[in-house]
């Protein structure tokens, strides 16, 4: 029997439920507020793009976004098997990839800002 | 020639049998929410580079009844998860300070208050209140 | 002193002659402060000699006689029926074989415990005439808590993921692996690593939390767990990142 090589999903896993736990219960309230009707000032155009704009910002939302989806990713694939799915090689393929796609696009459109 | 007898776990409603596995399912569960939260954030930021009418057309696409009721499920989700997250961090992270540890409560309740005060701050800078 | 009727379904199952196991009721009158466990001798002594079931000591240290009491884990010798209204449904230990009644199979846990190799391997061996190893008291409140458990396998009946992968090495073996690890005078954390920072190890453990809340010494296997996933988390950074494998 050999070490596994979990760590390197696991580590990211337990990174993002932190990074979920402290960040995402508020930015979910900014947006429900956005939903509502009334727009935060700081989620308005200019001021979220000045965030995205600076590298520091960039950082950030990077950080939350892409440590999120990979926590949810895994955290979803094991509730896929704790529900009796039992493919459990293709359901982690298959959320891993979306939650690195994810990350990319995330990449992606914050560099374009 | 006796043998024993092999009780089966049915794989897909285990979690029936006892309160305290709905409560872990509906703390995995909430991953499915988040997730899907995460997603829209990506979304977000695709309109955010897109330029200031696409922005404003994805704000104006916010306020329909569906992204309402999605958005508090979301913040149920991500509150679930924060509070089980906290009540957990003192069995991850036990601190021994000289021959005792630190109060497991002490632990998760700083957690609690570094995250009321972080997100007091975050709703301050973007100008809630 | 105060009495009263006890109305209970049992398991029962026998090998020779079943194929599945059926519930057996049986009612008798018991003293106010008894627990489960007096309710089955008596049954046992005055009904039907044919009911089979592990117990020692009567004192929740021994850890023979855990069974399923109204579907929770529990030691029979400390649960005491006053705290239940109506029938009380006693069967035998979740996710293990049923070898006759309440009797279950416990090898695939023993067989787990020893391959975590659960005693001292010290960093150097020394002849007692160099005296004994030397531990503060702080040292030894570190994995105290994790020295109190009984091998009652409560925490395999609670444990969903036990139940569902069932070569998971499991909440209490990993959890002494852990006591081991984390004594002063142990030095053979490398070699237990190798079984519990597997694939069937502490990876399997998805912190239901189970396992500590069934558990009667407060172990806290959850806890313990999830202190080894951080521990074998930097172990596996340091070995695959740092030059040297961090040695």
């Amino acid at each position: 029997m050999a070490k596994s090589n979990k760590p390197i999903i696991w580590f990211p896993f337990a990174a993002g439920g932190t990074v979920i736990a402290f960040f995402i219960p508020v930015i979910v309230l900014l947006t429900l507020l956005a939903a509502l009707g009334h727009v935060p000032a700081g989620l308005s155009y200019d001021s979220l793009r000045a965030l995205a704009a600076c590298g520091l910002g960039k950082l950030l939302i990077f950080g939350v976004i892409a440590l999120s989806l990979w926590s949810s990713a895994h955290r979803l694939r094991c509730t896929c098997y704790d529900f009796g799915l039992r493919a459990d090689t293709l359901v982690a393929n298959v959320l891993y990839l979306a939650a690195a796609a994810g990350s990319i696009a995330t990449a992606v459109y914050l560099l374009r800002i | 020639m006796s043998k024993p007898l092999i009780r089966e776990v049915p794989p897909t409603s285990w979690y029936l049998r006892h309160p305290r596995y709905l409560r872990y399912m509906a703390r995995e569960v909430t991953s499915l929410f988040v997730g899907a939260y995460c997603v829209l954030l990506v979304f977000a930021l695709q309109s955010l580079a897109a330029g200031q009418a696409s922005y404003e057309a994805f704000l104006v696409a916010l306020r329909s009844p569906a992204s309402i009721a999605f958005h508090l499920l979301a913040l149920a989700a991500a509150l679930y998860h924060a509070a089980t997250w906290f009540n957990a961090t003192q069995k991850a992270m036990p601190i021994q300070v000289g021959e005792e540890f630190v109060s497991g409560n002490l632990i998760s309740g700083a957690h609690y208050v570094a995250w009321a005060a972080l997100s007091i701050v975050i709703l301050f800078l973007a100008g809630v209140f | 002193m105060k009495e009263r009727l006890v109305q209970l379904d049992v398991f029962r199952y026998n090998p020779d002659t079943d194929t599945a196991g059926h519930y057996q009721h049986y009612e008798v009158v018991c003293q106010d402060e008894w627990v489960v466990l007096d309710a089955l001798n008596k049954i046992k002594e005055t009904i039907d000699p044919t009911l089979n079931y592990r117990w020692s000591c009567h004192m929740a240290v021994c850890g023979s006689c855990g069974m399923m009491i109204n579907g929770e884990p529990k030691l029979s010798c400390h649960t005491f029926l006053r705290d239940y209204a109506g029938v009380i449904r006693v069967e035998p230990l979740t996710h293990f074989p049923v070898e006759r009644d309440l009797v279950t199979a416990p090898d695939d846990f023993i067989e787990k415990l020893k391959r975590v190799k659960p005693y001292l391997i010290p960093k150097e061996p020394k002849p007692i005439s160099e005296g004994e190893y030397l531990q503060t008291p702080a040292q030894l409140k570190k994995y105290h808590r994790f020295t109190l458990c009984i091998n009652c396998m409560l925490c395999y009946a609670a444990c969903p993921e036990y139940g569902l992968t069932p070569k998971f090495i499991g909440p209490a073996a990993i959890s002494l692996a852990h006591r081991y690890n984390q004594d002063s005078r142990d030095g053979g954390r490398d070699e237990r690593q190798e079984i519990i920072a597997s694939k069937e190890g502490v990876w399997e453990c998805t912190f239901v939390g189970a396992c500590s809340e069934v558990c009667p010494a407060h172990v806290d296997p959850a806890g313990a767990l999830q202190q080894v996933k951080i521990a074998s988390s930097i172990d596996w950074f340091k070995e695959h990142l740092l030059p040297g494998g961090g040695k």
